[in-house]
């Protein structure tokens, strides 16, 4: 009877296979307007100067806007930004406010003008003059004055900093490599755009293909000096994020053109902007350092990672693994971050898991193979139950469970320990395998439930659907608490005029809604069963709350099934056209909410003791298996077949949850044999600007991929028992790709991405 | 992108005359190669001329060989029957490239006429002399892993892009174009793209206003053993890393007649003259194969990032010809080497 988990389609499937789903850049408004940004041209120095005078002599140009004449905007103050809610930035770089430049293609100008066109021709005719400083554009140079993070997002960055190097020299075994990633990039379908729209200069509304419409509305308001409540953000289908749809310039940039025109305003980035100017995965150069007994068992683990950033406090941070996998009596874990003149890195699916688990488990392969142990022993062996670093066990864990199972569904017991014993015709064959895991969060939520009194159900909450199914599994959750199907239920997210929701990022959308959507659905039925039981005209009438059960869009008397009455009779004998009830939810020590104005009744939200982090480590893990084929004569590498085994605490949707995990897997492929964005060092501009250039896998490239889901809900992490599960799919697959190739050739590629010349 | 004229050609006589008439005038086939380029404003022609409706979209037999329409998209010429029976390394090419959709938008002369995929040339911030002649080269001691090994200039390392062109090279194909006053010229396929030397700006020798018309391909005894192969960083939708047309006739198991042309490793389709010089009247052996492979590649110089093609180029010319000998199209189609 339960709908939660039921493989069902997506319910705005329909709307986006026939283009009915509006996305941002399709809200256009009455005399709307077009934006078109200048980029910089240099990595580093000042704009000297800047002379608009061409391009106010272009058709349809209506206004030009650069650090001359924009609107100042409040400046940065990170405490007063932290206060206000508004410090999550993805840069720190409040758009022209000043003629400084700190990257190649940061935006310096923007051209308003009658037509997307229009605007885009006369933005070439803008002629700028720049004092150019000497831009830092090497990593390796720049590592040379790197700095040491104290601080990553709240925790220590550096972690027993030199304590591993005694350890290290009298362990029995040893391996100490360097792995190195390059940048990625997220490319979401659906390319970042903003139609801006002010009334009474102090209402603004944006309709911003963004992960997190109280996010960007508390930030644009920071910044525009408004109340928080009068930015209204407007998101109701987003074509994917990965990170890289938080909060960035042309959002702020669109709002200023709009205010300056006094017209509605519509901005969209093109793919080569999103190159630059919406965050990136940065490259990390990554030293990973095992040492173990004679019988196996680590006794150490080293990982530095060395990476860069700009204009943010932000770093990649690759070692978080290592904070968390195997039982190891030390472990090290440091950083060193230069700062580039590049486009400032940012959160990307699995940010630090996904390069750091690419190091780790390829030297835990290495591992494995100096010992002469199987990959899947080794693990085992090394196994651990509680968070390593904080001695708490996991809230649920079954990894030793993937491993059995993915091990099983895959016939890896057929893998030769020595590599290049297997062929097919001209091709080497080879398996692999790597571990996945990423943290568990969980933050407070708040949801409201409307039911009319024909039965409808309307769900209500400011959280996002990048793609994920938010949209279906609410109304799958709503359908079990209420007994009503889910063709009767509609649900209202991507605005921020909603009950406030956590931003879609750090896969903790399933966990905090849901349980707030339960506890919503609970007052609701409490308060039907309240008019029910009161009313001497129902037969319900008299019995307690506690005696009254629920299904099928009715209440019931539990012990006498026969004495129900439906949802509708109860309402319309009462002459309520509908009744609501909202719910906010709070885990024990989770994050705050960040627009206290919208918080449902009562104000005081007692937490529901779940997600104590003082009591639990919370963290997803998974075990990944890849199979590969080789061509010696060109390196190149074919993924022939792929298992994954997860276990992300109870599964809301097997067929959406299965998605994420397929996304994750491919986006892993892509990582491990083509994704790569180069840079030129003399001028610091990307030589890896399109998606003609920028490889993603196509469906040739990307195996029957096999996924299975361990299913056992988390009974710490809510009343729901639901993880995240959109970046652990992504963990772990190029190191069991890594892993496999060196299975079928006996070369061992330490640099992502294994492109054909590597094998060469 | 800027302002154009636009206009919709009535015959190929209209067409030339406009474009003769503006240097700044283009015609436009499919668009998938022009309109990129002037939304990255690499290219800015002020007028364009569509050429798509124009009568040039047949394939037919002419005497010996077989003439494809120069307005004929991508798609119908891979597809058409004559080709795939009797040029089957034509076809092979074509679907080696772009993707299905491209393919469908792309005309015959557009696919010859495509421009390089070197990321300078697409950046107008950075230096090309290509797109702005004696600005400098920017991938001569840039990142040039996908740059030439053979033929290039300090001027410029770009490569040519076309899958097309490759097997046209392999084929001996003809350019027929038509210029202004009706003047007629028919272009050996060899001679129609250039090598970069001091003046990368000119891909080929086509001139301001001349239309192709047709591209022909002779009459020959190599649909039996051709092949196709196309090595690249993913398995379809994307260019060539290296990539080899090899057909030949076998007289027993010695090669009467062979052609070889690469791609992705030169400003145009390299034809291997030296390998079939080399293989010409010999045994169809892996050894000779490899030798002739080695002759071939003698003449490379790599740049900074791009010595592993040498190696790839070679092994790609050996893959081919066992490719071509196992019956190429018709034999052995491996789909993990074919996307
Ligand atoms: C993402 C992507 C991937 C691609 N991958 C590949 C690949 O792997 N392999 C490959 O070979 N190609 C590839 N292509 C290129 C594609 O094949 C070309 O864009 C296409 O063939 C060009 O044909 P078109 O008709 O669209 O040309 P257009 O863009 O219309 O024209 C190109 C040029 O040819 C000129 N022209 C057109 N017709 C004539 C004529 N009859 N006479 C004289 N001049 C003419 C035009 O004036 C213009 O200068 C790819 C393209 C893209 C966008
Ligand atoms: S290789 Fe040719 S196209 Fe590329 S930058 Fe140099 S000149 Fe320009």
């Amino acid at each position: 009877m339960s709908e939660t988990g039921k493989p069902i389609n997506r319910i705005d499937g329909r709307l986006k296979v026939s283009g009915k789903a509006t996305y941002s850049a399709e809200f256009n408004q009455p005399n709307m307007a077009y934006a078109f940004p200048v980029r910089a041209t240099i990595a580093k120095g000042k704009i000297a100067s800047i002379d608009d005078a061409a391009v106010k002599k272009e058709p349809g140009v209506l206004s030009v806007i650069s650090h001359k004449n924009a609107f100042r905007l409040k400046p940065l103050d990170i405490q007063a930004q932290m206060k206000a809610g508004a410090a999550f930035l993805g840069e720190n770089l409040p758009p022209l406010q000043s003629n400084i430049v700190h990257y190649p293609g940061q935006f310096i100008a923007v051209v308003v003008a009658e037509s997307y066109e229009q605007a885009r021709a006369a933005a070439y005719k803008l002629k700028v003059r720049y004092t150019v400083e000497k831009g830092a554009t090497d990593l390796k140079t720049e590592l040379l004055k790197s700095k040491k993070p104290k601080m990553f997002m709240g925790e220590e960055a550096q972690v027993n900093e030199g304590k591993a190097a005694a350890s290290l020299a009298s362990s029995t075994n040893r391996v100490d490599h360097t792995y190195s990633t390059p940048v990625e990039h997220h490319h979401p379908m659906e390319p970042h755009a903003t139609v801006a729209l002010w009334e009474n200069s102090d209402q603004l509304t944006l309709y911003d293909a963004t992960q997190g419409v109280g996010l960007t509305g508390t930030i644009a308001a920071y910044f525009f000096g408004l109340k928080p409540e009068n930015v209204r953000v407007i998101a109701p289908f987003v074509g994917g994020g990965f990170g890289c749809k938080g909060l960035w310039l042309h959002t702020l940039l669109v709002a200023m053109a709009a205010k300056a025109a006094g017209r509605p305003v519509k901005l969209a980035l093109t793919r080569q902007m999103m190159q630059t100017n919406v965050g990136h995965r940065a490259a990390t150069i990554q030293r990973v350092a095992l040492g173990t007994d004679a019988n196996g068992k680590l006794s150490v683990m080293r990982h530095h990672t060395d990476s860069y950033n700009n204009l943010t406090e932000f770093f990649e941070p690759s070692g978080k693994q290592s904070l968390v996998l195997y039982e190891a009596p030390l472990r090290e874990v440091t950083y060193n971050v230069a700062k580039l003149n590049r486009g400032t890195p940012t959160f990307m699916r699995a940010p630090g898991e996904t390069p750091g688990t690419f190091a780790l488990e390829s030297a835990m392969d290495e591992m494995a193979y100096k010992l002469k142990i199987d990959p899947v022993e080794f693990r085992i062996k090394n196994h651990t139950t509680k968070d390593p670093m904080k001695g708490h066990e996991f809230s649920s864990e079954f990894l030793l469970d993937c491993y059995r199972i993915g091990a099983e569904r895959f016939g890896w017991s057929s893998r030769n320990l020595e590599p290049r014993q297997k062929r097919n015709g001209k091709y080497l064959v080879g398996y692999g395998m790597a571990t996945a895991t990423y943290p568990a969060g969980r933050s407070a939520s708040s949801v409201k439930v409307v039911m009319k009194s024909n039965g409808d159900v309307t769900l209500l909450t400011a959280s996002i659907d990048i793609g994920t199914g938010t949209y279906t599994v609410l109304a799958q959750t709503a359908s079990d608490a209420l007994g009503v199907p889910v063709e009767r239920i509609e649900v209202k997210i991507g605005d921020s005029a909603l009950p406030p929701s956590p931003l879609a990022g750090g896969s903790q959308t399933t966990a905090s809604i849901h349980p707030a959507a339960l506890e919503a659905c609970k007052l609701l039925r409490a308060q039907l069963a309240a008019l029910a039981t009161a009313d001497p005209a129902s037969k319900l009438n008299g019995r307690k709350p506690e005696d009254i059960g629920y299904a099928d869009g009715k209440l019931f008397v539990t012990a006498d099934p026969n004495k129900a009455e439906s949802y509708t009779d109860i309402l319309k004998r009462a002459k309520r056209n509908e009744m609501e009830a909202c719910a906010t939810t709070q885990p024990i020590s989770g994050a705050g909410l960040t627009i206290p104005g919208a918080l449902c009744t009562p104000r005081e939200i007692p937490a529901d003791q779940n997600s104590d982090i003082k009591q639990h480590a919370f963290h997803s893990f998974g075990a990944q298996f890849a199979e590969v084929w080789v061509d010696e004569d060109f390196g190149t590498i074919r993924v022939t077949r792929f298992t994954s085994v997860q276990d992300v605490g109870r599964i809301m949707n097997e067929k959406t949850a299965r998605s994420q995990i397929i996304g994750g897997v491919i986006f892993g492929i892509g990582a491990a044999l083509m994704e790569a964005t180069e840079y030129d060092k003399r001028w610091g501009n990307a030589v890896v600007r399109t998606l003609a250039d920028y490889h993603v896998p196509v469906h040739l490239d990307v195996p029957p991929i096999d996924v299975h889901f361990i299913g056992k809900p988390d009974p710490h992490i809510s009343p729901i028992g639901a993880r995240g599960i959109g970046e652990i799919g992504i963990t772990g697959v190029s190191a069991a790709i890594a892993n496999a190739v060196f299975n079928a050739t006996g070369k061992r590629v330490r640099d992502l991405p294994l492109t054909p010349d590597k094998l060469l | 992108m800027r302002a154009f004229k636009f206009s919709k050609a009535a015959d190929a006589g209209n067409a030339i005359t406009l474009v003769s008439a503006n240097t700044g005038a283009r015609f436009l086939g499919g668009g998938t190669n022009l309109v990129d380029l002037m939304k990255e404003d690499v290219m800015h022609p002020t007028e364009l001329v569509d050429i798509t409706r124009l009568k040039y979209a047949d394939i037919k037999k002419t005497g010996g060989g077989v003439q494809i329409g120069s307005t004929a998209t991508n798609s119908y010429t891979a597809n058409h029957e004559t080709i795939r029976q009797e040029y089957p390394l034509l076809s092979m090419a074509i679907l080696a490239g772009a993707s299905a959709q491209i393919r469908n938008m792309a005309t015959n002369g557009g696919n010859i006429n495509q421009r390089t995929r070197c990321s300078y040339f697409y950046d107008v911030d950075m230096p090309c002399n290509k797109r702005e002649p004696g600005s400098g080269c920017g991938a001569l001691r840039g990142i040039n892993r996908n740059h030439a090994i053979l033929g290039w200039s300090e001027k410029c390392v770009a490569v040519f892009p076309s899958d097309m062109a490759v097997a046209l090279t392999a084929l001996g194909a003809v350019v027929n174009v038509e210029g202004a006053q009706q003047t007629k010229r028919s272009i050996p396929i060899g001679d129609y793209h250039r090598l970069p030397g001091d003046n990368p700006e000119k891909d080929n020798t086509l001139k301001q206003g001349e239309f192709i018309t047709s591209i022909e391909l002779p009459e020959n005894d190599l649909a039996d053993h051709s092949y196709y192969l196309k090595i690249r960083e993913r398995s379809s939708y994307a260019f060539a890393l290296v990539s080899v047309a090899a057909a030949l006739s076998l007289n027993g198991s010695r090669i009467s007649h062979v052609r070889i042309a690469m791609g992705g490793v030169a400003h145009k389709p390299w034809r291997a003259s030296l390998a079939e010089k080399w293989l010409a009247g010999k045994d169809a052996t892996e050894e000779n194969f490899k030798a002739a492979a080695e002759a071939e590649l003698k003449q490379a110089r790599p740049l900074e990032h791009n010595k592993f093609k040498i190696a790839l180029a070679k092994k790609a010319i050996i893959r081919a010809l066992q490719g071509a000998m196992a019956g190429g199209a018709y034999g052995l189609h491996d789909k993990t080497d074919q996307g």
